[in-house]
């Protein structure tokens, strides 16, 4: 139902705001003095609120670091969690600022919706999950011709699903839930045989179900699923600012920099280093992006890097446990990878 | 101001611009004018800003093809077909459950309503309290308490329940044999059509006769026979041409038959016993609207007092309680779209998941209202037809 409301509401915003351009969304961010940011209703490792109600994951992360960018300070960002059929209605109306969402960029998203996704902050493919319990020696998606597959509506992943069974052949029965928690609990109660999502969803889902050994995910990925966060089109200043603050925290990875190292790395000797950290004498780089010069110290004193802000929340350091594997930088063999600031 | 005393004997002849007629005329169209500018204002804006912000719009998008399934199709659907296509899908859906839930929701509503006005104490009691418990729980949570707490709890299609006559109840649903049509089996349809209009017919010279001559022609069991019988007569001539098709284990599911999905009967069964219990007191009502010098006049005549249920209260109450029921019938349909909880495609649902792969909230949002504003209509126009012939005919 609230799908319903915020697209009511979405028509009624498009429809009263006026018809000149609008302030920039950074001024109006500066204005009401923190960031909307657009997260998921709950998946761990991505945005999850933990048991003090504090959002935590990778995409609230990074909601942290813009908002370091743009004040100096990370915790100046308000969540609002949104199903899969809300969000991009949520960001054109302007609900949001950022939708920070493990939602996946695709070219319909970015010119028929109105959307500019700022880069990939994970490299997602979707995969199953099944209950190996109950199904044993059912080992690859293959074998899975007339199962009945729980899945979120409005999402790729149901667009990829009915693509692929039908590209194999198979028949399928869905079950179509609105709400991720509604796919978790008719799956874990056995209404469905297989569960599918973005793979790092399926680890991240397994952890919170009755029995998690009992469940194995499928070493089939079927589709290419690049997560990353988007802005409204149409306000460049904004957008750069957050696709900067991406580049900025692979940047602070691959130069070393730290949370812990940060304010030593200042002094560092290394002209790149002393560049991307704002030290360089008469540095403009922050302030033509429209933040203060010493925006990178503040994400990184804020969230850390790319690779902390990683492995704290989906990697080692994590429950989740997944590897860098693609999501590794450039320099270690994966796609992450940054344009030089300076 | 000395011509108070002729102004009020004579309003209409004060100067134009007093005339109440040009008067009311004039605000009238003012009215109508502000109200169509507001609406084209708002209309200009939407586009302005949907181009603004590069959000593609109009109902072009409706003849893309859509890519996802859809669980329950009564007509052919495929991801291939096209967004129009979903949402028409959706639309059967919420057409489906809303008549299978109305039909059941006046069934119960009827038997509860006339149960809470009988002379048994146990009844009249079992009755009050459905109706206080569905009537004060909120629709979503009748639908949830079928589907988490009846349906999800049944065993998986491995331990199924066996039922009589090859069905099968688990957790995924209820399925049953499907009849498959042979050769020559368009003769039953046939002698099924011929028995109910053979029925009809022996119903209508069944009254004339009773209203001519007073007497009475079994006219139930007759019609039984008729509509059972014919085309049980024609299936045996034409060579037994029906053969089930039961439904079997396969590696997950059970296959073949006929599935009734645990998302469709549960929010058919919350659907139908919340509204029931509405239906129930407005025709506890109906019935006590009925003057008891009605009843006691029937007695008098030496009617039993099923047939005065029947030829006296019962066709007058139904004038008392067919205004309200449309708006039960209309509220039914409404909270058919709580289906989007559990996962049934109703209208609500599939018309979401197309706004949300196109993007456009607009015309998605204004596609669901219309559909709803029609079928609410075409209810509406059902209902006042069936008013209009239960209405007292004054002569």
């Amino acid at each position: 139902m609230k799908n319903i409301a915020i697209g009511i509401l979405g028509a009624a915003t498009l429809g009263l705001m006026a018809s000149a351009a609008s302030a920039g969304t950074l001024d109006t961010v500066k204005a009401k003095g923190f960031i909307q940011c657009g997260v998921s209703t709950g998946l761990a490792g991505f945005s999850a609120p933990d048991d003090k109600g504090d959002w935590q994951g990778i995409d609230a992360d990074f909601c942290r670091a813009v908002a370091a960018a743009v004040f100096g300070d990370g915790s100046k960002v308000k969540f609002t969690p949104l199903s899969a059929k809300e969000r991009f209605t949520a960001l054109q109306s302007g609900e949001v600022d950022i939708l920070s969402r493990n939602t996946t960029w695709t070219i319909n998203r970015d010119t028929a919706l109105g959307l500019n996704f700022i880069g990939v902050t994970y490299y997602d493919g979707q995969g199953f999950m099944i209950n190996a319990k109950k199904l044993p020696g059912v080992n690859s998606a293959l074998q899975l011709s007339g199962a009945a597959v729980c899945v979120q509506s409005g999402t790729t992943t149901e667009l990829n699903l009915a693509d692929y069974f039908k590209a194999n052949k198979m028949e399928y029965n869905p079950v179509v839930f609105e709400k991720l928690e509604e796919v978790n609990a008719a799956y874990d109660a056995g209404r469905c045989d297989v569960y599918t999502t973005d793979q790092s969803g399926l680890y991240g889902i397994r952890l919170t179900l009755g029995s998690p050994a009992d469940h194995v995910v499928l070493p089939e990925i079927i589709s290419k699923e690049p997560l990353g966060p988007a802005v409204r089109q149409g306000d460049d200043q904004w957008y750069h600012i957050v696709k900067w603050t991406y580049f900025a925290l692979l940047q602070a990875e691959e130069l070393g920099i730290t949370k812990a190292n940060v304010d030593e790395m200042k002094n560092s000797p290394s002209p790149e280093i002393k560049r991307v950290l704002g030290q360089e004498a008469d540095t403009k780089i922050g302030t033509d992006l429209g933040v203060s010069n010493d925006w990178v110290v503040n994400i990184v004193k804020a969230v850390g890097n790319y690779g902390e802000m990683f492995d704290k929340n989906v990697g080692s350091g994590s429950p989740l446990k997944i590897a860098r594997g693609i999501n590794a930088l450039w320099t270690k063999g994966g796609l992450q990878y940054a344009p030089p600031i300076r | 101001m000395a011509s108070q005393e002729i102004l009020r004997e004579e309003p209409s002849r004060g100067s134009f611009v007093n005339d109440p007629k040009v008067r009311s005329l004039f605000f009238q169209t003012l009215v109508v004018v502000l109200l169509f500018g507001a609406v084209w204002w708002i209309v200009q804006n939407v586009i302005d800003n949907l181009q603004r912000l590069h959000i593609a719009s109009g109902f072009q998008f409706l003849r893309g093809r859509a890519g996802f399934d859809i669980s329950d199709t009564p007509i052919a659907y495929t991801s291939d077909s096209t967004y129009g296509r979903a949402i028409i899908v959706g639309l059967l859906n919420t057409v489906i459950v809303a008549v299978a839930g109305i039909i059941t929701a006046t069934i119960i509503g009827f038997v509860i309503g006339i149960g809470r006005l009988s002379q048994n104490w146990l009844i009249r009691k079992i009755c009050t309290v459905y109706v206080e418990i569905f009537r004060n729980i909120p629709p979503l949570l009748v639908i949830f308490f079928w589907y988490s707490g009846v349906l999800a709890v049944l065993p998986a299609p491995r331990e199924s329940f066996h039922l009589p006559f090859g069905s099968f109840l688990n957790q995924r649903g209820f399925y049953f044999p499907r009849a498959v049509w042979g050769e020559g089996a368009w003769l039953i349809l046939v002698a099924l059509v011929v028995g109910i209009a053979m029925a009809w017919f022996v119903a209508r010279a069944a009254r004339q006769r009773q209203m001519a001559t007073g007497q009475q022609f079994p006219v139930f069991w007759t019609s039984v026979a008729l509509i059972a019988g014919l085309p049980l007569l024609a299936y045996v001539l034409s060579g037994f041409p029906l053969s089930f098709d039961f439904p079997k284990q396969s590696t997950f599911n059970l296959t073949g038959g006929f599935q009734v999905k645990p998302e469709f009967l549960s929010l058919y069964l919350a659907l139908s016993c919340y509204t029931a219990a509405f239906i129930a007191e407005i025709v506890r009502a109906g019935i006590r609207g009925v003057s008891k010098g009605q009843t006691e006049a029937a007695a008098a005549l030496g009617l039993r007092s099923g047939s005065i249920l029947r030829l006296v209260v019962v066709p007058q109450a139904m004038r008392i309680v067919i205004p309200p029921l449309t708006s039960q019938y209309l509220n039914l349909t409404k909270n058919s779209s709580l289906a989007i909880a559990i996962g049934y495609p109703d209208l609500t649902a599939t018309a979401g998941t197309v706004l949300n792969q196109t993007g456009q909230a607009v015309e998605g949002v204004l596609i669901m209202m219309i559909a709803y504003l029609v079928l609410s209509l075409v209810t509406s126009a059902v209902m006042n037809v069936v008013n209009a012939r239960m209405a007292l005919v004054e002569r």
